[in-house]
């Protein structure tokens, strides 16, 4: 029985998902975890907007050596993690070229850090959903 | 909007404040755990930075 539930997830399981990739928090707040859903938001949302803020620079897929796909392909995954703070930033002509200088270093670790804690959202989401924890 | 500057320090803390608020949020099963892991991990953090800034500061000369 466990089996099945673990192989077939409930819709709401991807549901959760889809949304808490768009909006961090918010496959939460779908599974009625509103202040774990709103802590989520709170510390995305805050992480990104001080990358912004430091002019930290989004990765961009390349090529090359194994170490620097592995960094630019991750990099713009938990980028893109963020959801919608990153594709407003995008819409809004956010471009920050990738210049040298500890703040923008930090901005661009704060960005692909708020990425990053949201995919460990999605998955507790994932997990709350499919009754794998509460 | 002007460019945000802080120092490593207030950047590391603020970074380890947030990154402890989520792994607490989804990593324990009540939240009397995840409030004591948060904390937890907080400290593990600020213990780290402390630790390798000595570190450096002493491996530098």
């Amino acid at each position: 029985m466990a089996e099945a539930t673990l192989s077939k997830p409930a819709p709401s399981g991807i549901a959760a998902i889809l949304l808490g990739f768009l909006i961090p928090g918010g496959g939460h707040f779908l599974l009625r975890r509103s202040i774990r859903g709103a802590l989520i938001l709170f510390s995305v949302a805050v992480m990104f907007l001080l990358g912004i803020a430091m002019r930290g620079a989004f990765f961009q897929p390349q090529g090359g050596d194994l170490l620097n796909i592995i960094i630019y392909c991750g990099g713009f995954l938990a980028d893109l993690c963020s959801g919608a703070f990153y594709f407003l930033a995008v819409a809004f002509g956010y471009n920050q070229p990738d210049v040298a200088g500890h703040v923008h270093d930090y901005g661009s670790k704060f960005l692909v850090g708020a990425g990053l804690l949201n995919i460990l959202a999605m998955v507790d989401a994932w997990e709350i959903a499919t009754g794998q924890k509460d | 909007m002007p460019k945000l500057s802080l120092t490593h320090f207030e950047m590391a803390i603020v970074f380890a404040l947030l990154t402890s608020i989520v792994l607490g949020v989804v990593t324990k099963k009540t939240d009397k755990e995840r409030l004591r892991y948060g904390l937890q991990t907080f400290g593990y953090f600020v213990v780290a930075l402390f630790g390798l800034a000595w570190l450096m500061y002493l491996g530098h000369g």
